[in-house]
């Protein structure tokens, strides 16, 4: 195998300590935070920012290695970009719902839907 | 596989295993249900990251694959939790 140029390999090394951070500022931030829906966007920075950075350093370093364009990890990155916002959307409507009861005074779930469809 | 990458892709590692043992103690801890929801599709997400990095470490295009899978099922997952969540059954 021959040895990769050093400004790739300092590239992939910075992208990923950079996707490494995020990491962990995510996840920091789904543990300290103090509401469901605080908490709601702390995993955004991981599945945003932070698997771009590693789908990009997979590029750089299978690109540089095989000497062509390589763009399998875009796929990765595509799919996340879609699925995340349904995934934080369902949540959030999830979230909606069961604490929508525990507020008011003490209702049925009937009477609460009949609430809603007014 | 150069010293600065390998010491790199170690740390980047490490940050993988810190961010999923505080995610998994907000899978413990979580109030809601939708908190553990949440932690657990964010562990997905480290997992997967784990693999394209250990892609990256071994030179090999077959971990890729691999990542794509337990992103896709990830989704699959994390959608079907909150939809039970949500209406009580998964497919109505």
């Amino acid at each position: 195998m021959n040895a990769l140029p050093f400004w790739v390999e300092l590239i992939v090394a910075l992208l990923l300590l950079a996707s490494g951070a995020l990491a962990l500022v995510g996840a920091i931030g789904l543990l300290r935070l103090k509401t469901f829906f605080q908490r709601m966007h702390a995993p955004a920075v991981t599945t945003s920012l932070c698997i771009w950075c590693v789908a990009l350093a997979a590029i750089v370093y299978f690109s540089a290695r095989d000497g062509r364009l390589e763009l399998q990890a875009w796929l990765i990155m595509i799919l996340l970009t879609i699925t995340a916002p349904i995934t934080t959307s369902l949540l959030a409507r999830a979230a909606l719902f069961r604490q929508r009861p525990a507020k008011g005074p003490a209702k049925g779930p009937a009477a609460v839907d009949g609430n809603d469809r007014q | 596989m150069s010293p600065l990458l390998t010491a790199a892709i170690f740390v980047t590692l490490a940050c993988y295993a810190l961010a999923m043992t505080l995610t998994a103690l907000r899978l413990l801890r979580g109030p809601g249900a939708q908190d553990r929801v949440l932690a657990l599709d964010l562990l997905y997400i480290l997992g997967m990251l784990v693999v394209l990095v250990l892609g990256i470490r071994y030179s090999s295009q077959m971990y890729f694959e691999a990542a794509l899978l337990i992103a896709l099922f990830g989704f699959v997952g994390s959608a079907a939790l909150a939809k039970f969540l949500l209406r009580g059954e998964v497919i109505e």
